[in-house]
């Protein structure tokens, strides 16, 4: 934790165009570089969003061309076919989406709560044990959950919320607190100590200077934090796979793996394509709309 | 800062009671995050290294059995292949990212008009889940209705389909493209970051001593990127040594056993034959393994930082 960034500051390194310390940058070209710049660029991009745009096209097919040999590349004529069968009376994936989004959001409101009180904590007050609590809360960072996965599902087993959404909520919150607590932690702490104070002596208590004050100026922590919570459970199989056993609790993922299989061997490839369009729309939605935050996360996160 | 307000509330009570209030209060704030961390971190953490001390089965009594479950796991074939397996896996995605990331780096660490666009277009696949990820490939390598099997055709590479997952050699190159291409941008943003960290004056000062572009590159800047190289490092050999989703997806593992990976071992282990102790001891050995990367790095960043 050398350099502990503030959200704000990270992300205005960021979001384009470039910094001003854009180091390489700034520099005068001649003309046919950039020509080549743009070139290689856009061959690369084409490259990186080649399977999206596949898959796009795909899923706008009617299922029958979407599962032909040999395979065309556009639709003959834009159908929504596909996603009609996903929520029709032979696969419904309707439930699924349902839990994905419950287990995600449910992540977000725990993550949330728990780390900004906690963050609050660590950066306002001072108290015995305070140095060593948040070392060991940052440990979970070192230890990735797909190696614990097995006593994990012993110990939910024993409380009675292994196979159950709210255990995979814990799970998940559980494995988001290093992140966010750290980036709470340096949202409230980068607020200057007069503002805390002066309310302090207005006779605010804890809880309504934090809603009142602190929360609203570490707005961009939040965000952030709330971002990675989603994305991080939305997009989570190996604990989903493991803990939920009846199918009726599955996420979509896990679900997934059901139309992978396909009825009576044969896969419904236009369905599967629909579900995995399904299961991609929130992540690059969130993305493209609150990049800032997002990107400017993973810097904070990573380069401490 | 102020030095006076504070004085005022103090004459309320006295010193030595509110700072004990105070750290109440803060040990208060911080007491349901700890709680969840020591029930499903610290609990779970020290239950596996006794659990795999243990003969474990999912149902009725677990007996103690030393150090049994260890002396198995060296002499078991399996194990051993799957984690030789992920350490292959690991050396590709690592030095994949680097190398990729590098390039990605460099084309975008610049400023130019529409250079947000690309960056967004390299980054969208980190976003999106590895499972979908691998749904998504699934179906586009598939010999008879994926889309990459009919363009590689229309591009005159190779007469028949090519089935990708059928021999180990081409499922292990399919999967290592489909995680590089999924997990590149997030190695591009930190090496971006890395790259803009170079300070201007020094490479203008390098510029007017004459030194090429290709020299300023690996005299200058990278080994200044050095922590940034480091991290991007440990994300791959975190991303590549911990691949579950995309075998699990894409190949179950097959040809035969040919490309399980430690992780899926253990899942199998624990989850399919239900031998949780044994599972636990597998664990426990590939944290100790992580834990090692772990040291390496730590001791690479160090290095970087008194440079």
């Amino acid at each position: 934790m050398r350099q502990a960034i503030s959200p704000t500051q990270t992300t205005a390194t960021i979001s384009p165009p470039a910094a001003s310390d854009g180091g390489a940058a700034g520099r005068p070209r001649r003309r046919p570089r950039s020509v080549a710049w743009y070139v290689l660029a856009t061959l690369l991009a084409l490259l990186f969003l080649l399977p999206l745009v596949l898959l796009l096209l795909t899923v706008f097919k009617t299922p029958d061309q979407a599962a032909a040999t040999p395979p065309s590349y556009l639709p003959h004529h834009l159908s929504i076919g596909s996603f009609r069968s996903l929520f029709g009376s032979g696969v419904n994936l309707g439930p699924y989406v349902l839990n994905s989004l419950t287990v995600a959001l449910g992540t977000v409101a725990g993550t949330l709560v728990l780390a900004v009180l906690g963050g609050y904590g660590f950066a306002i007050y001072r108290f015995r044990g305070r140095g060593v609590l948040f070392v060991a809360l940052l440990a979970i960072f070192m230890v990735p959950f797909q190696s614990i996965l097995t006593p994990l599902y012993v110990v939910l087993k024993d409380v009675h919320l292994q196979n159950s959404l709210l255990g995979l909520v814990l799970v998940y919150t559980t494995y988001q607190l290093p992140f966010g607590v750290f980036l709470m932690r340096s949202s409230f702490a980068s607020i200057p100590r007069g503002i805390s104070e002066a309310a302090e002596v207005d006779g605010a208590g804890t809880l309504s200077r934090l809603w009142r004050i602190h929360l609203r100026l570490a707005i961009p922590g939040v965000i952030t934090v709330a971002i990675f919570a989603f994305i991080a459970a939305w997009n989570d199989f190996i604990a989903a796979l493991i803990l939920l056993s009846d199918q009726s609790k599955f996420t979509l993922p896990v679900e997934l793996l059901t139309l992978e299989t396909g009825q009576f061997g044969v896969i419904n490839w236009g369905v599967l394509e629909a579900g995995v369009f399904i299961s991609m729309v929130p992540c690059v939605l969130i993305f493209v709309f609150l990049q800032r935050y997002y990107l400017g996360g993973i810097l904070s996160g990573a380069i401490k | 800062m102020s030095i006076h307000l504070p004085a005022l509330h103090q004459g309320r009570m006295p010193r030595r009671l509110r700072t004990q209030a105070r750290s109440l209060t803060g040990i208060m704030l911080v007491a349901p995050a700890t709680i969840l961390a020591i029930a499903l971190f610290f609990v779970p953490l020290v239950l596996m290294v006794w659990m795999s001390l243990n003969n474990w089965p999912i149902l009725g009594a677990h007996r103690f059995a030393g150090t049994t479950n260890y002396r198995t796991a060296f002499h078991d074939p399996q194990f051993r292949h799957s984690v030789l397996f992920s350490l292959e896996f690991t050396v590709i995605v690592a030095v994949g990212l680097l190398v990729i990331g590098g390039v990605l780096a460099a084309v975008v660490a610049v400023r130019r008009r529409g250079v947000g666009v690309f960056r967004t277009a390299y980054f969208l696949p980190v976003v999106i889940g590895m499972a979908s990820a691998s749904y998504l490939w699934l179906w586009m390598l598939n010999p008879s209705v994926g889309l990459l099997n009919k363009m590689f055709l229309d591009l005159h590479i190779g007469r028949t389909p090519i089935q990708w997952l059928g021999s180990t050699g081409l499922a292990v190159t399919a999967v290592s493209v489909m995680t590089l291409w999924k997990l590149a941008g997030f190695s591009m943003l930190i090496l971006m970051s890395g790259i803009q960290s170079v300070p201007a004056d020094i490479l203008d000062a390098s510029m007017i001593d004459g030194a090429s572009p290709l020299r300023q590159w690996l005299r200058i800047k990278i080994p200044l990127m050095r922590t940034h190289i480091a991290l991007v490092l440990v994300f791959g050999v975190a991303g590549g040594f911990l691949a579950f989703d995309q075998f699990y997806i894409m190949t179950h593992g097959s040809p035969g056993t040919s490309t399980l990976t430690s992780v899926f071992d253990i899942y199998n282990t624990s989850f399919v034959n239900f031998n949780l102790g044994y599972g636990a001891a597998l664990s426990v050995i590939v944290m100790v393994v992580l834990l090692i990367f772990s040291v390496i790095q730590l001791l690479i960043v160090r290095g970087s930082s008194e440079y």
